[in-house]
């Protein structure tokens, strides 16, 4: 069922499609030489990415089993207590372990290793090592989750994975995709770096720093607190908010074909960032038992995130400013530009979590996890989504077999994320305040939450029935031999009758049609890859 | 930008810039911490307990500090007579300082509930006492015996009340009375000034833990 015969042969149908993706490109304005820049790009990067992010949806899935009997388990505490394994405590971890280092962390390494080579008008270097550091990076995570789920824990969130198994592991995989990238870098052809680019490598600098830091097995006390917080929140805004935002500054300004909208903006939210959200961590012990200058750095650190954050969103969302309709037609940039917009907001909700009036109510409470989840998926979920809806129709060769099967995975992940943002951020603000109030019994704060809790795990579960929708569309996709195409119509294709316009149409085998179409709202000359270049400056 | 080098150097810096100033330097001004002459350290058995606490992630629901009574009201609910210092924490390794309460703080529960026998019943089952709790029952850390193969030396657990197992007799392993023995340890309850407290001047950063 997944691939229904078409005209195109398949024995040929490599050659047919240089030859029909080059037609198409001669009548969009591109040039052979930059169509063979991509193409080669793509070639080297094709093995490990697509790899990978079978990786990344198989963790997508078991995280999300994961989140969901923990959600469960905080309104019916009675399910699932005989076995050690299933315990709340446990599950907990393995989902996040699940998610955050399995799923989001491979989608934003395939992304990676696929951006790469496009920006720098090169090749991919050591492939190899690159997939095989994948490989040992993921046979950490599974290694640090079997060890968790069976006792193993090293005892402190995000970190418990262990760290003679896991640890290694984790930092050679890690260091191999390195490898990869900076050797690629090194070797480009592009004169000039674009902003995602300084991403990706700031990333994979500041990983190993961070979980060389965080796994010291030398901290104790009120020291290892704050490593902890430290490493704990520095992992999302130099890994995965690093190659989201990397991403983000890809995708919007290609889909769109127009440049992203300020070179020096885009420079001062990165050293910006750098800056301040390193000191970040802090603010995660607000009133604890540490020196209370660590916790105020940290304070105002947080404010100061006002400035990246400010300078990277109205970098993103002005390049999108007056082409909003364009969301209807691209699900890479539905995804990705609502991912835009949750960075935005979960940053500003962080600056305004860390005053200590606001903490007062939402330290130790259900809104923290709420926040966690607004960064966590509907930023940096959102834009791996949409970097895969774009990235593996141009590796396969064929378009999404499916648009009804986007449509459902958007709209089922877009009403999960929002009903369990909600209900759990209300749940913690009603937690806080009945905590606050040193009248009020403990058992009123768990009683006013427990609506939330049954909110979020509605939520939770409705995401991942759009997770399974999405890797069921997946296995289609590349299950499809190259050269079929059922239907050959890009996704949200009926509410997008401009993009097929005569020249592009006439005549040709529907395959590369489609391929060529995937995702390209704009023909204009600027949406070539490479081509994304800051509006002034080139240093 | 346009060299590898700007960039990377540059990321490097900034990162090893905030390692100084978040954990190398507090590193340096904590070493001078030394716990209060009342604190005793773990015993063996607390030890195992705490390694207990730590594998069935705890920590994800309960925290362990106290916060200054002029920030919260961690003090006026009855979890603490005073705010904690990193004093009370010198033999915690790692720290279960904790981000969530989703059930209450702990750090001085074995002032609050003292009963070990209070604390096996609710590990085993906790709303067989508690019947408004969301905590999870641990009955694993339990072992449901036929009631004539229960040893002399067995820890026998008597659940009250309509939810206790029928036809079997629950005895605690030794893992639940490890952490049970820990729990009941957890009292940060003796004064603390500056000096007695380990605290150096910078490690308190001119806050009063005592008022």
């Amino acid at each position: 069922m997944t691939a229904p015969p078409t005209g195109a042969p398949s024995s040929d149908a490599a050659a047919l499609g240089q030859e029909n993706v080059r037609a198409v490109a001669a009548a969009r304005g591109l040039a052979p030489e930059d169509l063979d820049i991509r193409l080669r790009a793509d070639a080297s990067s094709y093995t490990v990415v697509l790899v990978l992010f079978a990786i990344a949806i198989g963790w997508l899935l078991i995280g999300s089993i994961f989140g969901d009997i923990a959600s469960l388990k905080l309104h019916w505490p009675d399910f699932l207590t005989r076995q050690s394994w299933l315990t709340f405590g446990r599950v907990r971890t393995a989902h996040l372990h699940a998610v955050n280092y399995g799923w989001a962390t491979a989608a934003l390494i395939g992304t990676s290793l696929w951006l790469t080579p496009r920006l720098v008008h090169n090749e991919l270097k050591s492939p190899v090592a690159a997939l095989i550091g994948g490989a040992l990076f993921t046979l950490g995570i599974a290694v640090g989750i079997i060890g968790v789920l069976l006792g193993f824990s090293d005892g402190m969130e995000w970190l418990e994975a262990n760290r003679y198994t896991a640890g290694p592991l984790l930092v050679i995989g890690g260091g191999l995709v390195g490898l990869s990238l900076f050797r690629t870098v090194a070797a480009r052809r592009a004169a000039h770096l674009y902003v995602s680019v300084w991403y990706i490598l700031g990333a994979f600098i500041w990983f190993p720093m961070l979980y060389v830091t965080g796994k010291w097995p030398t901290w104790t006390g009120v020291e290892s607190a704050a490593v902890n917080w430290f490493f704990a929140h520095n992992v999302l805004g130099f890994w995965l908010t690093a190659m989201s935002v990397g991403a983000a500054y890809y995708f919007i300004p290609k889909v769109l074909g127009r440049p992203i909208y300020s070179y020096q903006l885009s420079v001062v939210g990165f050293w910006s960032l750098a800056m301040f959200y390193s000191l970040n961590g802090m603010h995660h012990l607000v009133g604890g038992p540490l020196p209370t200058w660590m916790i105020t750095t940290s304070i105002v650190a947080s404010v100061f995130m006002f400035i990246p954050v400010v300078a990277t969103g109205i970098n993103l969302h002005m390049t999108v400013v007056g082409r909003f309709g364009a969301l209807r037609y691209s699900p890479t940039l539905r995804f990705v530009v609502l991912g835009a917009i949750a960075y935005t907001a979960v940053s500003l909700q962080g600056s305004f979590t860390a005053l200590r009036e606001v903490n007062r109510v939402t330290h130790f409470t259900h809104w923290t996890v709420a926040h966690s989840h607004v960064g966590g998926y509907a930023f940096v979920t959102f834009v791996a989504f949409g970097a895969m809806y774009y990235i593996v129709p141009r590796l396969v060769g064929h378009e999404w077999p499916s648009a009804r099967l986007v449509r459902w995975h958007f709209n089922t992940v877009l009403a999960g994320i929002a009903i369990y943002v909600v209900s759990l951020t209300w749940a913690g603000v009603a937690q806080g305040l009945a905590l606050l109030d040193a009248r009020l019994p403990f058992q009123i704060s768990v009683e006013r939450s427990l609506p939330g809790l049954y909110g979020r795990s509605l939520g939770g579960l409705i995401l991942t029935v759009g997770h399974f929708i999405f890797a069921w569309h997946f296995w289609r996709m590349v299950r499809m031999p190259t050269g079929a195409q059922p239907g050959a119509r890009p996704p949200f294709h009926e509410a997008q009758p401009i993009l097929y316009t005569d020249e592009a149409e006439a005549g040709r085998p529907q395959t590369f049609r489609a391929a060529a179409h995937s995702d390209q709202i704009a023909r204009a000359p600027a949406a070539h890859d490479g081509n994304v270049r800051p509006a002034q400056g080139t240093s | 930008m346009t060299r590898i080098s700007l960039i990377a150097l540059g990321a490097f810096a900034v990162m090893a810039s905030a390692i100084c100033l978040l954990v190398l330097v507090p590193q340096a001004l904590l070493r001078d911490v030394v716990a209060p002459p009342q604190l005793q350290p773990y015993t063996e058995q607390q030890l195992a307990g705490r390694q207990v606490y730590i594998q069935n992630g705890c920590v994800y629901c309960h925290s362990q500090q106290i916060r200054d009574p002029a920030f919260t009201t961690d003090v006026d609910r009855g979890w603490g007579g005073r705010a904690t210092v990193p004093g009370d924490y010198v033999y915690d390794k790692p720290h279960l300082l904790g981000t969530m309460r989703t059930g209450p703080d702990l750090i001085n529960v074995g002032q609050r509930l003292p009963d070990a026998e209070w604390q096996l019943i609710h590990l085993y089952d906790p709303r067989s006492v508690v019947d408004w709790s969301l905590m999870p029952g641990f009955p694993f850390l339990f072992e449901e015996k036929a009631p004539n193969t229960v040893q002399p030396a067995d820890r026998v657990v008597r659940i009250p009340g309509p939810r206790a197992p029928r036809g079997v007799v629950v005895v605690a392993k030794p893992e639940a009375i490890a952490l049970v023995d820990y729990l009941v340890s957890l009292k940060r309850q003796y004064p603390v000034t500056h000096p007695t407290s380990g605290g150096t001047r910078t490690a308190f950063g001119g806050r009063n833990a005592t008022h």
